[in-house]
């Protein structure tokens, strides 16, 4: 149960209308006032919610997926800042979404394949707005991130069990596809992850970061293997040491409440491993997934600045048009290189494929580097 | 912009120029003249005029650091040691010309016949000697060769401290930028007199060596000598505040030259040299802020001062604390971890260079620092130092090292009936 205090978007009504309005104000067999849980209706193409005018106040939505692919459902207020989420719902399955929504506008998204900006409509919620205090602002950045990091390590444990599991059980070809998806999710909130300084490595340490007499282990190790060998028949212990690690860094993370200067100093991080590990392919140089990685790391950045979003639109709001301008070209930019529900491999892009990339992560670089200063006035 | 460039530079050449006046190196640049030509040398002061190449310790060590550098390492391409003898031989009477400012070759860049090249590839015409110091190293695969071979019978005068470097965390080394059977550092006030010189002495090697690498470096990022001042790496941080200098003679005793005993006696008054290239990733360290700048490197930015205390000389207070409890010098800055306390007092005297090397095809400058470090034994000094930072600096995050080299460089070449090498293969 969540108990951080809601309030209200100082500029609501500023999303773009961008996204994709896969149902319209359908109310047909949504439930009513009665506050009973709102369906929604996933599938790999669509993204039907009952009931898209509420009251403000407490919400439940229950999510059906009946399409073939993993969703995931979001309820993103301006600048896609997360009010809240339920990953990793399998076909077949309901899962249920309690969240606290203050008068605004907002979107729900369904996102089938767990990638892109996925199907969008939009979410009117009525009721009356307080004003809030900067303050008040930044303290609810610190719990807006903390819920999408939890988020993000329940999908973490999930996927790295299944990978796990796959590599136990010498499945190659599962455990290589489930390798970048595990990933997404640790790249997300890497910033987070680094900060318990002994476990990063033993998870996500490079083969060359390992000292000598010590044992490289951890995903790269695994990566490795799947991709230069492919016998991974010696790798159960290595895999099971990952879950251990994973499963401490989970607890810890959880736990861990940042700063909204570390937040405005994690989304600048973010985006220096997109420019110092990923662009150069040095992230994932057996397996080439380095875009997926990208991918992660920017929505991760995203959604640090979107906790921040309701305090930098009362301190810095040319500030925060740049961010939308700029997150907008990188979105772009990298959206030339998806393949399917993924991300073409490293190997496959140009060096001017990369220059475009890497300028436009110097662009958004540069005024996100600006943040931290704007959050501590 | 572009004039204070100017200005600042031409402040650091001419504090150089004061020590080297110091130290009695200024010889009449005049009557050196390259190619006979009238030259304006002596109004450019001491940092135009030469540094002697003949004494006990080879020059361009402790040699107050000049602005430019051009390094290179060779690989010995003949199995034939008299060849390598001879080149040793002819390149050291190359090196005591060019270091006073003439040509590489007696006959010189247009004293020869019309119809042979040049024994002097000209560019330097005209210039003076610029300080000019060339400095010798021998790497460990000119002893035993990679499949462990005795090459050139020298297997069994390999000093102990002449050990390979371990794999340091986070290494990216790239190895046709790594190692060399020989290395010679130029160093010059002047580019183009740093450049003639390592171009010549390749010249001269054509058959016997091969060029294996080279690195130009435009600004030195450490100053060897009291009289200097501390210069600003490509992080715009003061580096080199707590070098060995030129002036400790103790220390120097004690950390830089190879004393009787140490190992074999042909490296007695030598002293060992680890170079590292280390890019820098500038781009994302400008996006960083001033206070993480600070508490990465554990110094102020301004003044160099240690965090805590108020000038650049005062020694860092490590177990100082602030307000919230932490210590005011972060446990991973770089100051704390290289710093001798750290280390059992072990001490490097760096005269390493800052590099811009164009760009990476990226929009990224490919620029770094040209780590350069002299000491008695790199098994008690660097490696143990380098250990420390590679697994803890917080400064890793901005930075890759691509190149590594280790070189035992012998003591100085006494007179003109000495030569490189001598004591080596004697």
């Amino acid at each position: 149960m969540r108990t951080t205090r809601f309030l209200a978007l100082a500029a609501t009504g500023v999303l773009a209308t961008t996204g994709v309005a896969a149902c319209g104000g359908a109310e047909k067999d949504g439930a009513a006032g009665d506050g009973g849980p709102i369906t929604v209706k996933a599938n790999d193409t669509t993204c039907e919610v009952g009931r898209t005018d509420l009251p403000a106040g407490q919400t439940s939505f229950k999510v059906t997926n009946s399409g073939a692919k993993v969703t995931e459902f979001y309820i993103y207020a301006a600048g896609d800042r997360v009010m809240g989420e339920v990953e990793n719902i399998a076909p077949g399955l309901s899962r249920e979404l309690r969240v606290e929504l203050p008068a605004g506008t907002y979107e729900t998204a369904c996102k089938p394949g767990m990638i892109g900006k996925g199907i969008r409509g939009a979410l009117k919620v009525s009721g009356t707005a307080a004003t809030v205090a900067p303050d008040a602002a930044l303290a609810e950045a610190t719990a807006s991130y903390q819920r999408y990091v939890n988020s993000q390590t329940a999908a973490l444990l999930t996927k790295t069990e299944e990978f796990v599991a796959a590599v136990k059980a010498g499945d190659v070809a599962k455990a290589k596809a489930l390798y970048p998806v595990a990933r997404t999710y640790w790249e997300r909130i890497e910033p987070v992850a680094e900060s318990f300084g002994d476990l990063d490595p033993k998870i996500d340490g490079r083969e060359e970061v390992i000292e000598e007499g010590m044992e490289f282990t951890g995903f790269h190790r695994i990566e490795k293997d799947l991709w230069t060998t492919g016998d991974i028949s010696k790798d159960g212990p290595i895999a099971d040491q990952l879950l251990v690690d994973v499963k401490a860094i989970v607890a810890k993370a959880n736990a861990e409440k940042l700063t909204p200067l570390q937040l405005a100093n994690g989304a600048k991080a973010l985006l220096d491993e997109v420019a110092s590990g990923k662009i150069t392919g040095e992230e994932e140089r057996y397996s080439h997934t380095d875009l997926w990685d990208f991918n992660a790391n920017l929505e991760g950045s995203k959604a640090a600045i979107a906790s921040l979003r309701p305090a930098l639109e009362q301190r810095s709001p040319e500030l925060v048009a740049q961010l939308d301008k700029e997150f907008a070209n990188v979105e772009t930019a990298l959206g030339k290189h998806r393949d399917g529900d993924g991300w073409k491999l490293h190997t496959a892009l140009s060096k001017a494929d990369l220059k475009e990339l890497s300028d436009s992560i110097n662009a958004l670089a540069e005024p996100i580097s600006k943040v931290a200063a704007v959050v501590a006035r | 912009m572009s004039g204070n460039q100017v200005s600042r530079r031409r402040a650091i050449t001419l504090a150089g120029a004061g020590v080297a006046g110091v130290a009695g190196v200024a010889v009449g640049a005049g009557a050196l003249a390259r190619g006979g030509g009238d030259r304006a040398a002596a109004d450019q002061g001491a940092a135009a005029g030469a540094v002697p190449f003949h004494g006990e310790h080879q020059a361009g060590i402790t040699t107050p650091a000049q602005d430019r550098l051009h390094f290179v390492a060779f690989d010995v391409v003949t199995k034939d040691r008299a060849r390598l003898v001879d080149l040793l031989q002819e390149w050291t009477a190359a090196a005591a010309r060019m270091t006073a400012g003439r040509d590489a070759g007696v006959l010189g860049a247009v004293g020869g016949v019309p119809e042979a090249p040049p024994d002097d590839t000209g560019e330097a015409l005209g210039l003076p000697p610029s300080q000019l110091t060339l400095t010798i190293g021998f790497g460990p695969t000119l002893f035993r060769d990679a499949q462990g071979k005795d090459r050139f019978g020298l297997a069994g005068r390999r000093p102990a401290a002449l050990a390979d470097l371990p794999h340091f965390a986070g290494d990216a080394l790239r190895p046709e930028l790594s190692g060399g059977d020989l290395c010679v550092q130029a160093c010059a006030n002047d580019p183009q007199v740093a450049v003639h010189a390592i171009r010549n002495l390749a010249r001269i090697g054509m058959g016997v060596v091969s060029v294996r690498w080279s690195q130009l470096g435009f600004g030195r990022t450490s100053s060897t000598s009291r009289g200097q001042a501390t210069p600003r790496n490509l992080f715009g941080f003061k580096d080199g505040t707590a070098n060995l200098k030129a002036e400790d003679a103790g220390l120097l005793r004690e950390q830089l030259w190879a004393q009787p005993g140490d190992g074999p006696d042909w490296m007695t008054g030598g002293s060992y040299l680890v170079t590292r290239k280390i890019r820098m990733l500038v781009e994302t360290w400008d996006r960083s802020s001033l206070v993480e700048q600070e508490q990465i490197v554990g110094r102020t930015k301004g003044s160099g001062a240690p965090l805590g205390r108020g000038d650049e000389f005062d020694e860092p207070d490590l177990a100082a604390k602030g307000d919230d409890g932490q210590p005011l010098i972060a446990e991973t800055a770089h100051v704390r971890l290289a710093h001798p306390s750290q280390h059992d007092g072990a001490r490097l005297l760096r005269r390493g260079y800052n590099f811009v090397d164009g760009s990476d095809g990226l929009g990224r400058l490919d620029a770094g620092l040209f780590f350069i470090a002299y000491q008695r034994d790199p098994r008690k000094q660097f490696v143990p130092i380098q250990t420390r930072l590679a697994r803890n600096d917080a400064m890793n995050e901005y930075l890759r090292h691509v190149s590594s080299g280790i070189f035992a460089c012998p003591p100085g070449v006494r007179d003109g009936g000495d030569h490189w090498g001598r004591s080596l293969f004697g």
